[in-house]
């Protein structure tokens, strides 16, 4: 398998506050790398800077397609046009990230028209088509956001994220938001695109369960730095480092009988609900 | 069930909306028990929030309802919320003092602009013949019970100082200092992290035992129900389709719906969680995942689709 993104030594900080620490990691063609960290982990800051949303500190991003590799933050914003056709993003919040005075139509042909890619006609085509491969009506097009429930609104996201074929898609906490039963139906949609698509992921989530089920690798931050990475599996059933363990110990089982117990922080000194 | 602490017969409420009127609960019918934690579980649009509304006499003003709410104290007379006037000092006595809410979202249930240790002591305030130093002092220890260190100093910050497990403890405080006999969860750790979930719900169980009271806790995660619940209700587009103990609602459920809720439960596919719950994700339960889709709500509808999906 290939490598796609090669993500080394990447450092940002706020105010001084560092938020990445030195992370690094690859990510191969057509796999699902999972990112999970509760909130202020940095997370989020390490995704947007690979999309160049944000300047990090330090470190690179590369990123490889059928040019070769490319390093993300020397490019020109004109070299880098074309490429961010190929990276995309679907975004946690689906009442948030859709404009409520857009038709889905509109919503949907934007990327098309900013990337001046066909004409009207034929980006009206490649609506209808991707409305199909979400499940979604066709008379949804003519539609605005408010008429559609947060599953529907997020599956008009993931469309639009896929309008332009990327070939690297962030997900963002795409699925927290979502109730569970939407939420898998959400992540059974992800998983056919990926299939039919050939799709690589980066998914960015604080459910563990979520990961499990979802991702073929996971990489568990903590604090701005990496504190565990490896396969699913392997992080799942023989995690290495204490805070995985912590995390593991939070979710809740669903047999009655398996009750949780109060998180024992102290023993790994992390106190993670501090202010700051 | 006389002794129950609430009981809610044949409640119906419906919103008038543009596109007519939508049905949200249909007929339901529960008694809660005394001193234990029930759970009410469904996806969104089922009626679970509007249910429990409805108990604090919260719903808006485009819904109407009928059917009958009693709430019945320790000591003194059964209430019957669902015919008190809304300007009934009763109401206002109930609200916060016998009964109280959380809400899902921290940072809307509190106020950006005054001190947490004033937004606690409020209800004493309201509820009890106290002075201000006295309700203080009362805020102060109930902030320190909720595990928020340092409680004396912390009470004069501001909730944007707080994390947002931190404000879900103050907001916590501000519903038990009354001691409330019931104590409603409005999806409480839905916005949280699993670490500080994992905390909250510890936390309410303790304080639940501790201060002995009722709790109904709304959810649509069938894992926080299996970790914090005595009893379960399953609600599907404002009906309950199943009823019953947690360890028996989850270990043999009945209805289509609640199977198809726990295999929607992430990780249950890959079924490395122990406990044997992976022996359900059959093909043929006729409810797939397209059944959730179409969850919006919108027109009229009068619950045959429950009446569908039962076996």
């Amino acid at each position: 398998m290939k490598e796609l993104l090669s993500v080394q030594s990447l450092c940002k900080s706020f105010a001084g506050l560092p938020v990445v620490r030195s992370v690094s990691f690859n990510v191969n063609e057509s796999n699902t790398l999972g990112i999970v960290g509760e909130s202020g982990s940095g997370k989020t800051t390490l995704v947007r800077s690979i999309l160049r949303a944000i300047q990090p500190d330090s470190g690179t991003v590369r990123y490889r397609n059928s040019d070769g590799w490319h390093d993300i933050h020397s490019l020109s914003d004109k070299s880098l046009l074309p490429l961010r056709r190929e990276i995309q993003m679907i975004f946690q919040d689906p009442f948030a990230s859709l404009n409520p005075r857009m038709t889905v139509q509109e919503i949907l042909e934007e990327p098309l028209v900013i990337h001046r890619l066909g004409n009207k006609a034929a980006r009206r085509q490649r609506v209808m088509e991707m409305l199909q491969k979400v499940h979604l009506d066709s008379d949804s097009a003519a539609r605005f956001p408010h008429a559609f429930s947060g599953g529907q609104r997020q599956r008009i996201g993931i469309a639009r994220a896929l309008i332009l074929e990327p070939r690297l898609v962030v997900c963002d906490e795409s699925v927290s938001a979502l109730d569970v039963s939407v939420q898998a139906q959400i992540l059974d949609l992800l998983n056919e695109l990926q299939e039919e698509l050939g799709l690589t992921y980066l998914f960015v989530a604080h459910d563990l369960r979520v990961v499990q089920e979802f991702c073929d690798e996971v990489l568990v931050m903590y604090q701005g730095q990496v504190v565990e990475q490896g396969s699913v599996e392997r992080v799942f059933e023989q995690p290495t480092h204490d805070y995985t363990r912590l995390l593991l110990s939070a979710i809740p089982s669903l047999d009655p009988d398996e009750r949780l117990k109060p998180l024992d922080r102290q023993l790994l000194d992390l106190s993670t609900d501090v202010v700051g | 069930m006389k002794d129950s602490l609430l009981s809610i017969e044949d409640l119906v409420v419906e919103f008038k909306t543009d596109v007519g009127t939508v049905r949200a609960l249909d007929g339901i019918s529960f008694e809660l028990p005394r001193k234990c934690i029930t759970a009410i579980v469904g996806e969104s649009g089922s009626g679970k929030s509007v249910t429990a509304s409805s108990i604090m006499r919260l719903l808006p003003g485009s819904a109407s309802s009928s059917g009958a709410i009693t709430f019945r104290p320790l000591d003194g007379d059964p209430i019957h919320i669902s015919s008190l006037e809304k300007n009934d000092p009763l109401l206002l006595h109930l609200r916060g003092g016998m009964v109280s809410m959380i809400f899902q979202e921290p940072m809307t249930a509190l106020s950006p602009v005054h001190q947490v240790g004033d937004q606690v002591a409020e209800a004493v305030l309201c509820h009890r013949d106290v002075t201000r130093d006295e309700a203080l002092a009362e805020a102060a220890t109930m902030l320190s019970r909720v595990g928020i260190v340092d409680a004396e100093n912390k009470m004069h910050q501001y909730p944007f100082e707080f994390s947002g497990g931190m404000r879900q403890r103050v907001v916590i405080a501000m519903a038990l200092i009354c001691h409330p006999q019931l104590l409603l969860c409005d999806e409480p750790t839905t916005a949280l992290d699993v670490t500080t979930q994992a905390d909250i719900l510890v936390l309410i169980k303790s304080l639940q035992q501790e201060f002995n009271n009722s709790v109904l806790f709304v959810t649509h995660d069938l894992g926080v129900v299996a970790q914090i619940a005595d009893r379960v209700i399953v609600m599907y587009r404002g009906q309950i389709v199943e009823s019953g103990s947690v360890r028996e609602v989850l270990k043999t459920p009945k209805h289509v719906y609640t199977r198809h809720l726990l295999t929607s439960v992430p990780g249950m596919k890959t079924g490395k969680k122990p406990g044997g719950f992976q022996a359900w994700r059959v093909d043929d339960w006729k409810l797939d995942a397209a059944m959730g889709s179409n969850t919006t709500m919108s027109g009229p509808f009068d619950g045959h689709q429950v009446r569908e999906f039962k076996q």
